[in-house]
């Protein structure tokens, strides 16, 4: 059983919704977010996402936008990403990994040996933003002979007619895009949410996770009683670059981002299921 | 030389794709719009109420055909081969840029759009979007980088008295491809309402098919002008690139006559071996960005790098996928030339002929200076002459000396 199956899974079993925090590789610079990294497990994260700096993030509001410039201004590379998942996993063994990012600089590394090389880094699964199903057979294979997942993103805009569509090849959970928008602008009404997941959930065995627009702990308390998970991504963000003097970080930087990732957990598991 | 078996003019495929280039690599958000445009655009394709409408806006509201001028005095200058101009500065707007937005427009009325939204380098597409949005009364929001609202400063004065609101981009590099983004992330906001009117052919399919379709007229009409004028099919045909446009409108036709050389003339900025160029082609590799594959300006780790040209309307770190298929089987040649190149060619349109060329067009007519002697005497050349150079003045006046003005060419 993969690694993300195995924990959610066992959430399952423990009866409560999973947490997925997400932080930009090398923002502001490779030891800091390496920090924040190895902390989050112990801060409540049940999964991570890393987010695989680019210079064109089309689907990214300002808060990750200006997150990427920082990281590839402190040398972000790919391989540099990989290496700190590798450093991750000589203490934790356990907790999925997915790279979150953009198509071209997985091009760039060469698709078979970037799915080699994650999964031999420890990577469970990848999210990549703008490769739809239509083009997904550029990864499919070499992301299926090194065991990644390819974790699929559906969105308000993806009618009943696409989901079949959509959900084929689709592996570790589905990510529900809340809102027709950018990460980090505006947030989806409950009742939104409530409209929206039972069609996927009856369309699918996959746990399903939210994201864009979770900012807050009793957001992402909300998220998981309708959803199996909750991603927040530019809200750590905001406290991140909030901590940072001239660019750089601070002594606090790593510990303010680790007190909210609790925060957001200890929401996430107080929600009685 | 070809992969076709038939015909060069046969893509792109079901999937939006030339050869290995184009596709649709965007977020599952727009994936469905994408799809919506395509289903749309192939219905008004197949609808002569659509084309006949198209052709009388084109006809009694951009002015075409627009002509192919002999330029006589230029040929002379050159001591070569006979050239023929084809005028897309003569558009309303004064550039090629108004054929595609005509077409586009009508196409965003048609689904029932009410909300226009675009981007622009150099100001000529947003003048062009701006401009079909007064005519029928539709909002627009123009992105421009904000390097380029300061360097453009006419055209988006233009654009705002035509009614369009122009949003200066700082994300990035603040040019043409953070515009680009931006209006990307607008779109996936805006989902209900809104139409992206891409100004060249890149971005995603159906964009590169569609805004070569509509731009194909240039050629349509500058080959049956050459049949009539030369009884023949010319030797060679030059257009600029930048994303691409007006070169794909003037290849179009052209591209199963083996005997037309064809063209296509990048921005080689301060030399194609300095790292400010726009040579996608020449110095670039295949990649994705803006939603589609094709030849980008970029490091070994990905990550896009800035172009530079002195003709913002070149300045773009990608090129249309058609672009990317044509250079690898060789169909068309790719050349760059620079931009000391470029003004010096601008100066001798304007001097031998009287036309005031954009800077971007300037590039064309800088290889055309190599060209026509090469070719010789008896041989006919057209070059798309692709935009006026009003809005470059300023920009022209700056590189040039005095010098530069007292001699005649």
């Amino acid at each position: 059983m993969s690694r993300i199956a195995a924990r959610i899974a066992a959430l399952r079993k423990e009866g409560r919704g999973a947490f997925i925090p997400f932080l930009e590789a090398f923002d502001p610079d490779r030891e800091t977010s390496q920090a924040i990294l190895d902390g989050m497990p112990a801060a409540g994260a049940d999964l991570i996402e890393i987010g695989m700096p680019f210079s064109d993030p089309m689907a990214d509001g300002p808060i990750i936008q200006e997150a990427g410039q920082r990281a590839l201004k402190a040398g972000a590379t790919l391989s540099g990403t990989l290496a700190m998942v590798h450093a991750f996993r000589a203490h934790d063994r356990e907790t999925p990994v997915i790279l979150m990012g953009y198509l071209n600089p997985i091009l760039a590394y060469g698709p078979a040996r970037f799915c080699t090389d994650a999964q031999e880094a420890g990577v469970d699964g990848l999210i990549i933003v703008d490769l739809p199903p239509e083009e997904a057979d550029l990864l499919a294979a070499d992301a299926a002979r090194a065991g990644l997942d390819i974790i699929r993103l559906v969105a308000p805009t993806t009618d009943a007619a696409r989901l079949p569509r959509v959900l084929a090849g689709a592996g570790g959970f589905v990510y529900y895009v809340s809102i027709t928008g950018i990460t980090g602008t505006r947030s989806a009404a409950i009742s939104d949410l409530a409209r929206a997941i039972p069609p996927i959930r009856a369309a699918t065995d996959l746990p399903i996770a939210i994201g864009f627009g979770i900012k807050t702990p009793a957001q992402a308390a909300e998220a998981v009683r309708i959803a199996d998970a909750a991603v927040v991504a530019s809200a750590l963000i905001e406290t991140l670059a909030a901590s940072l003097r001239e660019g750089c970080a601070g002594p606090e930087t790593a510990a303010r981002v680790l007190a909210q990732v609790r925060a957001i957990a200890d929401a996430i598991r107080a929600v009685p299921r | 030389m070809t992969n076709f078996a038939n015909s060069l003019r046969a893509g792109p495929d079901e999937r939006g794709r030339f050869g290995a280039f184009g596709g649709r690599f965007v977020a599952e958000t727009l994936m469905p719009l994408i799809l919506e445009v395509e289903a749309a655009y192939r219905a008004a394709k197949d609808d002569p109420g659509f084309q006949r409408e198209l052709d009388r806006y084109l006809r009694d509201y951009v002015g075409r055909p627009s002509p192919l001028w002999p330029a006589e005095r230029l040929s002379a200058a050159l001591g070569g081969a006979k050239i023929y101009l084809k005028r897309e500065d003569l558009n309303h707007t004064g550039a090629h840029k108004i054929n595609s937005c005509m077409g586009q427009i009508l196409l965003a009325r048609r689904m029932g759009k009410t909300r226009i939204i675009a981007e622009t380098g150099a100001g000529q597409h947003g003048v062009a979007t701006a401009t079909v949005c007064a005519l029928f009364g539709l909002p627009c929001t123009i992105y421009m980088g904000a390097v380029d609202v300061e360097r453009q400063k006419p055209n988006v004065f233009r654009m705002r008295l035509l009614g369009a609101e122009v949003r200066p981009v700082t994300s990035g590099a603040a040019t043409l491809k953070d515009a680009m983004n931006e209006a990307l992330r607008d779109w996936v906001a805006h989902v209900d309402d809104t139409y992206y009117l891409i100004g060249t052919v890149a971005g995603p399919h159906p964009y590169p098919m569609m805004v070569r379709d509509f731009q194909s007229v240039i050629g349509v009409e500058t080959r049956a002008q050459i049949l009539d004028a030369e009884g023949r099919l010319p030797d060679a045909a030059i257009a600029c690139v930048g994303g691409g446009s007006n070169a794909m409108g003037l290849f179009h036709s052209f591209l199963d006559d083996e005997t037309v050389r064809l063209i296509g003339v990048e921005a080689a900025g301060r030399g194609l071996d300095t790292h400010e160029h726009a040579a996608s082609l020449e110095r670039g590799r295949p990649g994705v960005l803006h939603g589609n594959l094709t030849y980008l300006l970029q490091t070994d780790d990905g990550q896009i790098e800035e172009a530079h040209s002195i003709s913002a309307g070149l300045d773009y770190p990608g090129i249309g996928p058609e672009h990317a298929f044509l250079f690898e089987n060789g169909r068309v040649q790719y050349v760059g030339v620079t931009d000391d190149e470029a003004l010096a060619a601008f100066l001798l349109c304007t001097r031998t002929e009287g036309i005031i060329p954009a800077l971007e067009t300037a590039h064309a007519l800088a290889h055309l200076t190599k060209l026509a002697p090469e070719i010789g005497p008896g041989g006919v050349i057209v070059v798309n002459l692709s935009g006026r150079g009003d809005k470059d003045i300023f920009t022209v006046a700056r590189h040039l000396n005095a010098a530069d003005l007292e001699e005649s060419p």
